[in-house]
């Protein structure tokens, strides 16, 4: 039987692979799968929780995570493809706009 | 008649608003006519006014003319309004006429001019001005003249504005005029404040039920207006700016400079004359002011070697003639020899202006003499204007000089001492005019070859113009034969409606005073001609026989002669005890105050936003990845905290 802390470390340590892929990738396609991998990781922790308590809310979020998630990838590819119109890149160091 | 009284002013108006817009797109006689018609049409509208005013009954002679009201607040009301009385009659015929003869002169003397319409321009304005300021019928009315003409006076100083020295005087003319116009604005505010109104002839009839005579409000306010008048009409020590205003074309300093603008002031006054005699304190002072003027300006005139600027001092010393007899409440006296002054000093400048034209624009009497020969009407004409100021029997200054003298004897606000000082004038100022006259006239010729060659006389233009005043300034002062020479004065009639309470003590005190009076009358006279015939005759020996006495005489008095050639050093005195101070002071609030401290502070305070948004900014990359490792580092440190605290 596969305990709750195993999810838990499981989704920890994908959790920590994303954050880490968001803050040293500077490939924003790759930026990209880092940030699904970290909704994964919570997704994997509320469903072990869901199925520890044994109560269907766990679920319920789970179902609207990935529907963000979807309209995320959608909005941000479209973003994404915008500006590689513009800039000709995907190196998100270059994408240093915000700032005057 | 009457109806089209406001037609005096406006038709210069017209003049210089047609000048002015179409400012050298026309040819030059056109300019001409466009600036002398109506300036023309001016006078001969007042020539017949006059007679209309002449037909009514001496009480009934005022004549007003209220086009609309201008200001309207509250109880407040000026109105553009035109006030013809006897006084005004006089000053409009003075100053139409005068300035007829000298826009005609213009024509002549401003011919090689590039600035031609320019020049008519302005003196149309002026002329508007002028008249604006003596018809008005409220004081408020009357100071948009007084400042008009100051503009205008301005405008004209510095006609050549391409010289410094020409736009510095016109710019020393405006600033030493606003600080009496200062004192101008202050007396009319009181007058309202007590009386309610503006309007001369609700003043005059109010002044005395609402002012306590003597008291000191209406002290202050006769006080402050006469500080009004000190700059208008360049009295001690105010005067500074005259003598530089010769700067200005010569027609100008003859029309605004000597016949017109400076005795706006003495017209202020006469017109005022209800207010000043409620204050007899100020009477003294304006006596006392009109009096030392008087000999002081005398005293510098007799050491300058411009032509121009001994007429300036001249000018000075006879305003303060004028100011003496305004002094003793002998306003009619002062208004009759603003006339005759009118007359002569326009004369003598428009001589004095032909001897310049003569001279190729010399200046310098020093590099004159002996141009009698040359230019014989210019002479004549301005030795009849000599005759005239410096008081010879017959002649119209003699006349107007006379009584005013006589008044500042005998008049009830008079002194003994004023008198001297009077008479010590009229001997100063027939000595320097006369060395005026010896210097450029007689003698041997002391200009170089080639300005010798080309001397002449000048044209019809210039010389008629000259022969006109002359006329007027030999029979100007028959309508003010006193009475002592059996004959009715005339202008003293004339006046006596408008000088309420002065006017009528002079004539009620005439039989009275009796054959002791009338002795003491003709002896002070006896007295004054022989002075003037001696200084005639002084100059006569030191300037035109024998010129190396002049020399001699300098020599023998140096500390004098430099005194007095650099006008007692008031100019330098003025320029260190307050110009200078003033600059500096004006130096230090803009290198100290202004830029150091204000500006200081607000760019300090930008630049220490600046520096502390440049410091700030540097946590600010732009970058997504940095902003997230600061976001994960904080969720990795709050998870710390609550783990492990």
């Amino acid at each position: 039987m596969v305990t709750i802390p195993a999810f838990l470390i499981l989704a920890v340590v994908i959790f920590g692979i994303g954050a880490v892929g968001v803050l040293i990738s500077r490939n924003i396609i790759v930026l990209f799968m880092c940030v699904e991998l970290m909704l994964n990781a919570a997704n994997l922790a509320l469903i072990a929780f869901s199925r520890a308590l044994n109560i269907m809310d766990g679920h319920a979020f789970v179902f609207l995570v990935l529907a963000v998630a979807a309209a995320e990838a959608a909005v941000g590819l479209a973003i994404l493809i915008t500006i590689f119109r513009n800039r000709e890149t995907i190196n998100i160091d270059r994408f240093d706009m915000l700032k005057w | 008649m009457t109806e089209y009284l406001f037609l005096v002013p406006i038709l210069p108006l017209a003049g210089f608003l047609v000048n002015g817009l179409l400012l050298g797109r026309l040819p030059r006689p056109v300019v001409s006519f466009l600036a002398c018609a109506p300036v023309g049409l001016s006078f001969l509208l007042s020539v017949l006014l006059f007679f209309e005013l002449k037909e009514l009954p001496p009480d009934a002679r005022v004549i007003e003319q209220v086009l609309f009201p201008w200001i309207s607040s509250g109880s407040f009301l000026a109105n553009i309004g035109f006030l013809l009385d006897p006084l005004s009659a006089v000053m409009i015929l003075v100053v139409t006429c005068v300035g007829f003869v000298i826009h005609l002169y213009s024509i002549g003397y401003m011919h090689h001019d590039p600035c031609f319409g320019r020049y008519f321009a302005f003196l149309n304005l002026f002329m508007f001005s002028m008249l604006t300021l003596v018809l008005a019928d409220n004081f408020l009315f009357m100071f948009v003249g007084w400042e008009g003409v100051g503009l205008c006076s301005y405008l004209l100083i510095g006609f050549w504005f391409e010289k410094k020295s020409a736009s510095d005087a016109g710019k020393k003319a405006f600033i030493v005029n606003r600080i009496g116009d200062f004192g101008f604005l202050i007396g009319m505010f009181i007058i309202f404040w007590q009386v309610g109104s503006l309007d001369f002839r609700v003043v005059m009839e109010a002044a005395p039920t609402v002012f306590v005579a003597g008291g000191a409000l209406i002290t202050a306010a006769c006080i402050l207006l006469f500080m009004g008048a000190i700059g208008k009409s360049a009295q001690i020590p105010l005067y500074v700016w005259l003598p530089d205003a010769m700067e200005g074309p010569t027609p100008v300093s003859a029309l605004i400079h000597a016949a017109t603008m400076v005795t706006a002031g003495v017209y202020m006054i006469a017109r005022s004359n209800v207010l000043y005699l409620l204050a007899p304190d100020a009477l003294l002072v304006v006596a006392i002011v009109g009096a030392l003027t008087a000999i002081f300006a005398a005293t510098i005139g007799l050491a300058q070697n411009d032509i121009k600027r001994v007429l300036a001092y001249s000018t000075v010393s006879q305003l303060g003639y004028m100011f003496l007899a305004c002094g003793v409440a002998a306003f009619g006296a002062g208004i009759f020899h603003l006339m005759t002054h009118a007359f002569f000093k326009a004369l003598l400048f428009l001589a004095a202006g032909s001897v310049i034209h003569a001279m190729s624009g010399e200046q310098d009497m020093r590099k004159m003499g002996g141009m009698r020969r040359h230019v014989p009407v210019t002479y004549i004409t301005m030795l009849i204007a000599a005759l005239t100021i410096a008081g010879i029997p017959g002649l119209s200054g003699f006349f107007s000089k006379d009584e005013i003298l006589w008044k500042a004897f005998s008049s009830p606000y008079g002194h003994p001492v004023l008198w001297v000082i009077g008479f010590l004038t009229a001997g100063l100022t027939a000595f320097y005019m006369f060395r005026l006259i010896y210097l450029t006239f007689h003698g041997k010729g002391r200009m170089d070859a080639h300005t010798r060659e080309h001397l002449h006389e000048s044209p019809k233009s210039m010389t008629v113009p000259l022969m006109v005043l002359a006329v007027l300034s030999v029979v100007g002062g028959w309508i003010g034969i006193p009475h002592l020479f059996g004959v009715t004065n005339f202008f003293e009639r004339w006046m006596a409606p408008v000088m309420s309470g002065a006017g009528h003590d002079a004539a009620s005190h005439a039989p009275a005073a009796g054959g002791g009076d009338t002795g003491m009358e003709v002896g002070l006279m006896v007295a004054t001609v022989i002075l003037v015939l001696v200084a005639i005759l002084a100059a006569r020996k030191v300037y035109g026989q024998t010129p190396e006495l002049s020399t001699r005489l300098r020599e023998k008095t140096p500390h004098l002669h430099r005194l007095l050639f650099n006008k007692y050093y008031v100019d330098e005195i003025y320029g260190a005890v307050i110009v200078r101070p003033l600059v500096n002071m004006s130096i230090f609030l803009w290198k100290i105050v202004d830029v150091l401290i204000i500006d200081g502070l607000i760019n300090g305070f930008a630049t220490i936003y600046d520096d502390i948004s440049q410091l700030l900014r540097t946590g600010q990359t732009g970058r997504v990845r940095s902003y997230a490792t600061v976001f994960v580092a904080g969720v990795v440190a709050l998870v710390a905290y609550f783990l492990l605290g």
